[in-house]
């Protein structure tokens, strides 16, 4: 089998960079010059390397493949539209304030890839520094967040401890005198904030387009080719692909898809609400978790104020979760913030994640050659999209995990060196 | 989700506990015996490893907040639409779930 290792530019839709003298240029045409930012190819027969999963952290991969390691020939396949799944159905927050020495350097060199993104691939994806915020309401929270706090220190991250004073300067709407869960201080990581979500899906895609990535959209995977322990192609429904190399990016379809190839994963898919009010004048600053129950608010730049909390907790591939679920998160919400009893709720929808059994994610080579996973995200696979798909991309084009991930191996739960970030994932048996 | 428990009929979904995949059985290992090979392999499928299908999946639910069964309830994951509920002690009695 001959694969091509090369490929031509030829049909690449938009060289155009985005400036103010674009949108001058543009503005005087009326508007009516801009093109479609990405080509709509039709699949090749082969490929170096097939990502399937057209979200965030597919694109992203694709993008670091082309632009890190100079791969010539990759297509992402998406079964539906790119952008389609969790990458528009998270709460868009950023950050990187974690405790487990495995996680900090990762989640850091992702807000650092945050930081200089739009510059890296020409598109605004409104990335906000606005601050995270991460409430106490006692004193050994407090002890416990001052732990993280020097734990982020130690590794280069900002993290501020600030008193009940300092979150009242920075906050005044919270409830601070609630008689079960006053808030006595918080943790704030300043360079935390928000990102859009949709663009950044598009931006990455535009970004791998330009570099001859092919975005193959409606093109769902329906098997893996597996021969002599070596994954060859992928049968999709717009044809066979080979490839040399096939990373799965498919969060809550991973388990589905790695059955394809024979795969069984420490998976559970479980569904995650999310929820956003009308939208109101400026009320919350930056990004605000609650410490005494799971439910953390921000506000977008049109004025909704959009909140979450915790999974439905059974298993779902819906996309939409059930009542009990937002109410609690309500009342998590209005213990909080109490004006809050005065919005409407606008809307909320579910997306589904990929519980992993140690609550941490896993990218890594598989027992099968030339099939790589990147799974296993639980409820924050948005905020690890740049580095989640900067770390797969080094772990597909070198065959090797980098230093950043080398904790995410997929064999750990057999070796027992799980990651102690949050203690379980899903539905362990551990009783 | 509503789901109707044998005992006490259709309740939300808030009176009950979930505890997953009622398909994965606890291995009958012999205290001390060593962690490797098919023990180990037993192990993991037990503790991790789950089938996560999209479609029909058999799980054991708990009604905490009602008669306190164990339920097996077979349900669609991906319309939320239940198939089937049974007591669970008489699936353990027939030794067709052993994850309790």
């Amino acid at each position: 089998m001959v694969l091509p290792s090369s490929h031509s530019r030829a049909g690449a839709v938009a060289d155009l960079r985005y400036s103010i003298l674009s949108l001058v240029a543009q503005s005087f045409r009326g508007n009516t010059a801009w093109r479609p930012v990405w080509r709509e190819p039709e699949p090749k027969p082969a490929y170096d390397v097939v990502i399937v999963g057209g979200g965030g952290h597919g694109l992203s991969t694709a993008y670091y493949l082309a632009k890190e390691h100079g791969i010539g020939s990759i297509a992402v396949v998406e079964k539906s539209w790119i952008g389609s799944g969790n990458v528009g159905r998270n709460t868009t927050v950023i950050r990187s304030n974690y405790l487990d020495h495995a996680n900090i350097p990762f989640y850091e060199w992702s807000l650092k890839l945050w930081e200089g993104l739009e510059q890296d691939i020409n598109y605004n994806a409104m990335v906000s520094q606005r601050g995270v915020l991460m409430l106490y309401h006692s004193d050994a929270q407090r002890d416990a967040l001052a732990r993280r706090g020097n734990a982020m220190r130690l590794n280069g991250v900002d993290a501020e401890l600030l008193d009940r004073d300092a979150v009242r300067r920075l906050v005044p709407i919270l409830d601070f005198d609630n008689a079960r869960f006053p808030i006595h201080g918080g943790l704030l990581q300043p360079r935390g904030g928000t990102v859009r979500h949709d663009a950044v899906a598009w931006g990455y895609a535009r970004a791998a387009d330009s570099r001859g990535v092919d975005i193959i959209q409606n093109c769902e995977v329906t098997g893996i080719t597996v021969e002599n322990g070596r994954a060859v192609a992928v049968e999709t429904t717009r044809g066979k692909l080979h490839a040399r190399k096939i990373g799965l990016a498919c969060a809550g379809n991973s388990s589905r898809v790695a059955a394809l190839a024979g795969l069984r994963l420490p998976i559970e898919s479980h569904v995650l609400q999310a929820y956003v009010s009308e939208g109101i004048k400026p009320l919350v600053p930056n990004v605000i978790t609650f410490g005494a129950g799971h439910f953390y608010i921000s506000q977008s730049d049109k004025g909704g104020l959009i909140f979450g909390g915790d999974i439905d907790g059974y298993n779902s591939y819906a996309q939409r979760g059930s009542t009990p679920m937002i109410e609690d998160v309500m009342e998590g919400g209005v213990s909080l913030i109490p004006t809050l009893s005065r919005l409407r709720m606008l809307r909320s929808w579910g997306g589904i994640m990929d519980m992993s059994m140690d609550g941490s994610p896993i990218i890594d080579k598989t027992p099968i050659e030339g099939l790589y996973l990147n799974a296993g995200w639980c409820i924050g696979g948005f905020k690890a999209t740049p580095a989640a798909g900067w770390c797969f991309a080094h772990t597909i084009a070198r065959d090797a995990p980098h230093e950043l991930n080398a904790a995410f191996r997929l064999d750990r739960f057999a070796a027992g060196h799980l990651i102690d970030e949050r203690g379980a994932g899903a539905q362990p048996n551990l009783q | 989700m509503r789901i109707p428990c044998p005992y006490c009929g259709e309740r939300g979904n808030a009176e009950y506990a979930y505890l997953g995949d009622a398909g994965v059985s606890r291995p009958q290992t012999p205290l001390g015996a060593a962690l490797e090979g098919a023990t180990l392999d037993a192990w993991m499928n037990y503790v991790y490893l789950r089938d996560n299908p999209a479609g029909a999946h058999r799980e054991l639910w708990y009604h905490a907040s009602g008669c306190r069964a164990w339920l097996i309830v077979t349900r669609n994951v991906s319309t939320h639409e239940i198939l089937n509920v049974e007591a669970a002690n008489g699936a353990i009695r027939d030794g067709r779930v052993g994850a309790l």
